[in-house]
């Protein structure tokens, strides 16, 4: 019989949930957010309370087993909120914890190459929102962008803006998960917000943004078609690399 | 700003600069400092792809494209009927900025026609650079072309502002730039590129024993070269890239194939096709140089000149050298592991890593992601089942190519099957 663990969908739900599985030794598990499970005859639920005191402890615990990189790695794959990715990671941490040796580079293991697969994935998400987040100067001189991501990679933008824009105000809002991150000229803080379907309107564009705004957009999808060299055209290349879901929030492709 | 003007100048002068391919915008050290705008610390982007495939990473202008030469093979020589326009330093400086800060690119790349001479133009280029790190505290990446005959005293000071320099060599061989570039003479490419690397050596020998050491030209220098514009023979080029490499400390070698532009008999007529294919080969060769340990005399050499158009150059390597194969995954090193055909430079440490927690068999390697369907001829590994034929180089070769669906396959036209598919299971 297997026990579904139902969590509450955050990391340290997550990370409680493996101290669970390991207080009340559990053999067979499925992992559940609360929102996904649906019930059954078969199997025994339990809904695991998020805890910091033990989710701490098991990831204190596993640094003496695997390196700080790998266990960002794990952090990354559970950014990705593919369905039955919570399984994996508890199946990479037993093994963890079960070795002798740093089980991060055993790709011939299908759970580690998995688990790497996916981060590869997440990465390249993330490296795309570097790449495909298009800022847009509102009135209140604040440089402000919606993206969709594919996976939640918001929280793995955050260093890399903050960086690059230190002396700009700017939010980075995810519109499907519904929270963004704001630049206040010190801290990057997370914030929700009410986003009138308007702002994406051409036709709107000056109600909410500078008035210079608009002739930039203009000059870039200007320089955009020049850069182009039309004998060499390869549009399945540039599909490829653009790929359509994200055009409508490309300056450059949304017309 | 006048933005009908200035849309019209970035019309004419982007479609100047496109011929450049360069777009690398990683490699450079700098960091945002007081809270500035930019930051060139960590890996390139991309920020954009234009509808040809290729990256959009630089805003890639000319400052100008009034030129005193007549090179046959470019756009803006002085000859061709095309409207001229110059940018004045500050729009280039506000058109950068504000892209920027709108994340649209990674920084600048400025290159220009000559106008009046080699030094007037290249203490133009400077001026935009030591504005935008001056005034604007701008950390983002900044690409100056090296202008041919600049003297060392412009490209000392270029290197302080600039992250990357380039001069384009653009013909491989000497004899084909007198035929096409008369007025140009080698040496004037060489004397700016020569002195960059001086610099950057002598950045690195100072940084050793001074803390303080202003950076110069941290993404180091990189170069051009057109493909197909003047007869040239595969191992020319090569040969060519590996001297540059190897005597100037490169960090890049562009291969653009020929863009025909022009209806001068001394060039492919306007029509003719660019050579993608080839300009592909020519990349992979040059990784395998940079990255796989290869030397170019293994890959191009008296006996093969030309780099075989239907297969690629590691593969064709491979072929013509049957006596050093099969090599066994779990024992070679990563020199060997790296000339395995389908085998790349990730797969190979994966492999290294994976193989000390068991030997690899077909499905372990399948799943790292080998090219199972080239490397399999070439490699033994835990398993019972492996290719025990003797196959000659050309059987090799039709079985590969009849198993794999090349990108180009429409360019090299059909293959003839000629021997059946191989009988292979995994363990």
């Amino acid at each position: 019989m297997k026990t579904i663990l139902i969590y509450d969908g955050s990391f340290e739900g997550l990370l409680s949930t493996v101290f669970y599985i390991y207080e009340y030794q559990i053999d067979q598990f499925s992992v559940v957010k609360t929102e996904e499970y649906v019930a059954n005859f078969f199997d025994k639920k339990e809904e695991i309370i998020s805890n910091s005191n033990k989710a701490n402890r098991v990831w204190k615990a596993l640094s003496t087993k695997i390196s700080a990189n790998a266990k960002r790695k794990l952090y990354k794959a559970f950014l990705s909120e593919l369905p039955g990715i919570e399984n994996k990671i508890c199946h990479f941490i037993q093994l963890a914890f079960a070795s002798k040796y740093k089980i991060e580079k055993d790709f011939s293991n299908p759970t580690i190459l998995e688990i790497s697969k996916v981060v590869k994935m997440v990465d390249r998400e993330k490296h795309r929102m570097d790449a495909f987040v298009r800022f847009r100067q509102t009135k209140d001189n604040i440089y402000f962008a919606t993206i969709e991501p594919d996976f939640n990679v918001l929280p793995l933008n955050s260093d890399h803006f903050r960086e690059r824009y230190a002396d700009q105000k700017w939010i980075i809002y995810d519109v499907k998960r519904k929270y963004g991150l704001f630049y206040n000229l010190n801290t990057v803080t997370t914030i929700t917000l009410e986003i009138d379907e308007a702002i994406n309107n051409k036709q709107n564009e000056l109600t909410f943004f500078s008035d210079t705004e608009v002739e930039f957009q203009q000059l870039w999808g200007n320089y955009f078609e020049h850069t182009n060299i039309k004998s060499r055209k390869n549009t399945s290349l540039h599909i490829k690399h653009v790929p359509k879901r994200y055009w409508k929030y490309l300056t450059e492709k949304k017309n | 700003m006048n933005f009908d003007r200035i849309n019209e100048k970035l019309s004419i002068l982007a479609d100047a600069a496109k011929y450049d391919v360069s777009c690398s915008s990683s490699g450079s050290k700098r960091q945002n400092k007081n809270k500035g705008l930019g930051n060139s610390d960590g890996m390139g982007i991309c920020h954009s792809y234009t509808e040809d495939g290729r990256c959009v990473s630089l805003l890639k202008i000319l400052l100008t494209n009034h030129c005193i030469f007549d090179c046959a093979y470019c756009v803006t020589r002085k000859s061709n009927d095309i409207k001229r326009a110059a940018f004045k330093v500050q729009e280039v400086v506000d058109l950068t900025i504000n892209f920027y800060r709108r994340n649209y690119i990674e920084g600048l790349f400025l290159s220009s026609g000559i106008f009046k001479n080699a030094d007037y133009t290249m203490e133009r280029l400077i001026a935009v650079a030591k504005k935008l790190r001056e005034e604007e505290n701008f950390n983002g990446y900044i690409h100056l072309k090296s202008i041919p005959g600049a003297s060392d005293e412009l490209m000392r000071e270029a290197g302080l502002y600039a992250d990357r320099l380039s001069v384009n060599i653009e013909i491989p061989t000497e004899k084909g730039l007198k035929l096409l570039a008369p007025e140009k003479d080698r040496k004037d490419f060489i004397k700016p590129m020569e002195k960059v690397k001086n610099e950057i050596v002598q950045y690195k020998s100072e940084k050793k024993l001074l803390k303080k050491v202003p950076i110069y030209a941290p993404a180091g220098q990189s170069t051009q070269m057109i493909v197909g514009a003047s007869g040239e023979t595969d191992a020319e080029i090569m040969y060519t890239s590996a001297y540059f490499y190897k005597s100037f400390n490169l960090k890049r070698v562009y291969y653009s194939g020929y863009i025909p532009i022009s209806y001068d008999d001394r060039l492919p007529s306007i029509g003719t096709s660019v050579p993608v294919l080839r300009e592909n080969r020519l990349y992979q060769t040059d990784w395998l140089l940079r990255f796989y340990g290869f030397d170019v005399r293994e890959l191009l050499n008296k006996e093969h000149p030309n780099l075989e158009s239907d297969i690629d150059p590691k593969l064709s390597w491979a072929l013509r050298n049957l006596n050093q194969f099969p090599i066994d995954v779990n024992k070679a090193d990563l020199r060997m592991l790296l000339r395995v055909p389908g085998l790349g430079a990730k797969s190979a440490h994966k492999i290294i890593n994976a193989r000390k927690f068991r030997k690899l068999n077909w499905e372990n390697l399948k799943l790292i992601g080998v090219a199972l369907n080239r490397a399999k001829y070439f490699i033994t590994c835990e398993s019972r089942v492996f290719e025990t034929k003797d196959r000659t180089a050309a059987q090799l070769k039709s079985l590969i190519l009849s198993n794999s669906n090349s990108k180009f396959r429409k360019d090299i036209g059909p293959q003839l099957n000629l021997f059946d598919a191989p009988n292979l299971k995994t363990a």
